[in-house]
């Protein structure tokens, strides 16, 4: 049991809404402490995690280009494409873009993502089909930035099995292998359609529902200025 | 020579290191040198990773955590522009604006289709074609971008860290054994003479144990030899391609559920300045808890 007190030290400080940073530290050090790590070996192991997976913040790179953008008035160019086009609204535009998201990472492109296509295009956009000019407060912003946030993921996640050489698949395969049994690629592609299509159907109803009740804010939003 | 992903983190590091410069000369924010230090610490980890010993990159990033967790960033002065100006250029540019952006996937998906290079040095050099192609659209210099950039990455704050930082976790998780010990604990309440019983213990185990350790990848070999293979496909014949996919999906349905997969979740929120850090995920649960009944269907249905 005591194997799984950094899981506790996970649990407790989260819950008890301390920085994450912190937590992670304990946690670290106190399951590292239990399997039988020494302190130094410990910061090693740290050191050695954080600099092999830095290309996970790569995209810092993009940032002072969608910076420079936004101070040109990206975001609100965003706003206006959309309340131009007929039709539009929130919960549609996330869903065709999790529909791309799905069908390009389904050939194996990895078009997308959160600081490139989210926060300059997708969100802004979603919002100035709410907002329709009107200033939003931030929990409704807020709303509206998770729901496409969970888009990129959603097409992300329920897409990328479906491509034959994806990293996922391979790992699989690399797996069952080593347990004995072969598996082949193309059937495990094959297998993750399934999911992908149940993903993007409940997707649909969600992002429809989300719809109605933007709708129905934006009404009453509307009586209370009457 | 060949452009390599060195090439890309020595950029990051340059690019970081002026971010630390300039918050250490912005007197507006009340915390520059915390602000400063901490990204000074971060931009040594990228342009001197591979040279410094990994106990002093460890330290240094637990001295970044503490930074972090005692409050030490804050937010600066960057010459923002008012909203009327935003609006004013959004009229001047229209829809041109939407270019620059598109270069960065585009140059990204050639790099990676097209060279040897890699999707992550394609990046990096879809970013650098972003950069160019703004400031020729928009006559900005770079000193603006860069200021621009430091903005958003104050915005962001601490939270650019975490993913990396747990992954670390991950690994030190492993170490202990977590995995072995969850494996055993759910084989050991599950009624192993039913099918469907070993099906949802395998794709909840591979939801929670991706819940705690923030990754389907980290999370499938334990799960999978420990539950997935002698229980569902060793002991009621599953196909172990098809309960093999489906298990890893159920995975990504745990993803969708947790803090700890930073950068899916925590990273965006701070990306698009939410002011609930939990907020996409407290949206994503609505969609992952059905998504991971749905597969445990599939697969009782599908793979046998």
């Amino acid at each position: 049991m005591i194997r799984l007190v950094g899981v506790l030290v996970v649990i407790v400080g989260l819950g008890l809404r301390l920085n994450p940073l912190l937590v992670v530290i304990v946690a670290g050090f106190s399951s590292g402490l239990a399997g039988g790590m020494g302190p130094y070996e410990i910061l090693e192991a740290i050191g050695t995690a954080f600099v092999t997976n830095r290309y996970m913040s790569l995209f810092i790179l993009t940032l002072p280009v969608i910076g420079l953008l936004e101070r040109h008035g990206l975001r609100e160019q965003a706003e206006l494409f959309i309340m131009k086009l007929k039709g539009a609204t929130a919960g549609r535009i996330m869903l065709l873009y999790m529909l791309f998201r799905q069908a390009t990472s389904a050939v194996g492109l990895q078009l997308g993502g959160h600081p490139t296509f989210i926060r300059p295009i997708i969100s802004p956009m979603a919002e100035g089909a709410v907002a329709k000019g009107r200033e939003l407060p931030q929990s409704v912003l807020d709303q509206i930035r998770s729901m496409a946030a969970a888009a990129e993921n959603y097409g992300n996640f329920f897409g990328q099995l479906i491509f034959i050489a994806a990293g996922g698949l391979l790992l699989i395969k690399g797996v069952m292998d080593q347990a004995g049994y072969s598996v082949d690629l193309l059937t495990m592609a094959l297998y993750a359609v399934p999911t992908a299509v149940a993903a993007f159907l409940l997707a649909a109803v969600r992002y429809t529902m989300f719809d109605a009740r933007m709708k129905k804010l934006s009404l009453k939003g509307e009586e209370e200025r009457r | 020579m060949k452009i390599t992903l060195d090439h890309m983190y020595m950029v990051t590091g340059l690019l970081l290191m002026v971010f630390a410069l300039r918050s250490l000369t912005d007197r507006s924010n009340g915390k520059r040198v915390g602000t400063a230090l901490f990204w000074a610490l971060y931009a040594v980890t990228f342009l001197f990773g591979n040279a410094i010993p990994s106990g002093i990159i460890g330290a240094m990033v637990v001295v970044m955590a503490l930074i972090a967790s005692c409050k030490g960033l804050g937010l600066g002065f960057y010459g923002e522009a008012s909203k009327e100006e935003k609006r004013r250029q959004a009229d001047r540019f229209g829809n041109s604006l939407f270019l620059p952006t598109l270069v960065i996937p585009i140059v990204t998906f050639l790099v990676a289709k097209f060279t040897s290079l890699g999707a992550l040095v394609g990046l990096g050099l879809g970013s650098i074609a972003g950069l160019v192609a703004v400031m020729a659209l928009t006559k900005d210099g770079l000193g603006r971008s860069i200021n621009e950039g430091r903005r958003l990455i104050d915005a962001i704050g601490w939270a650019v860290i975490l993913s990396q930082f747990l992954a670390a976790l991950g690994f030190l998780f492993d170490k202990a054994g977590v995995g072995g010990v969850i494996a055993q604990m759910v084989s050991s309440v599950v009624p192993t003479g039913s099918a469907l019983a070993t099906v949802v213990a395998y794709c909840v185990g591979m939801a929670l144990f991706t819940m705690i350790m923030g990754n389907a990848f980290a999370a499938f070999a334990v799960i999978t030899t420990g539950i997935g293979i002698p229980l569902v496909v060793v002991m009621h014949g599953a196909n172990p391609a098809i309960a093999g996919v489906i298990g890893m999906l159920s995975g990504y349905c745990g993803t969708l559920m947790t803090p700890m997969a930073a950068n899916f979740n925590v990273v965006p929120a701070a990306l698009l300045e939410m002011g609930d850090k939990n907020g996409v995920i407290k949206a994503q649960v609505a969609t992952a808890i059905p998504m991971l009944c749905i597969n445990i269907a599939l697969m009782y249905f599908l793979a046998f």
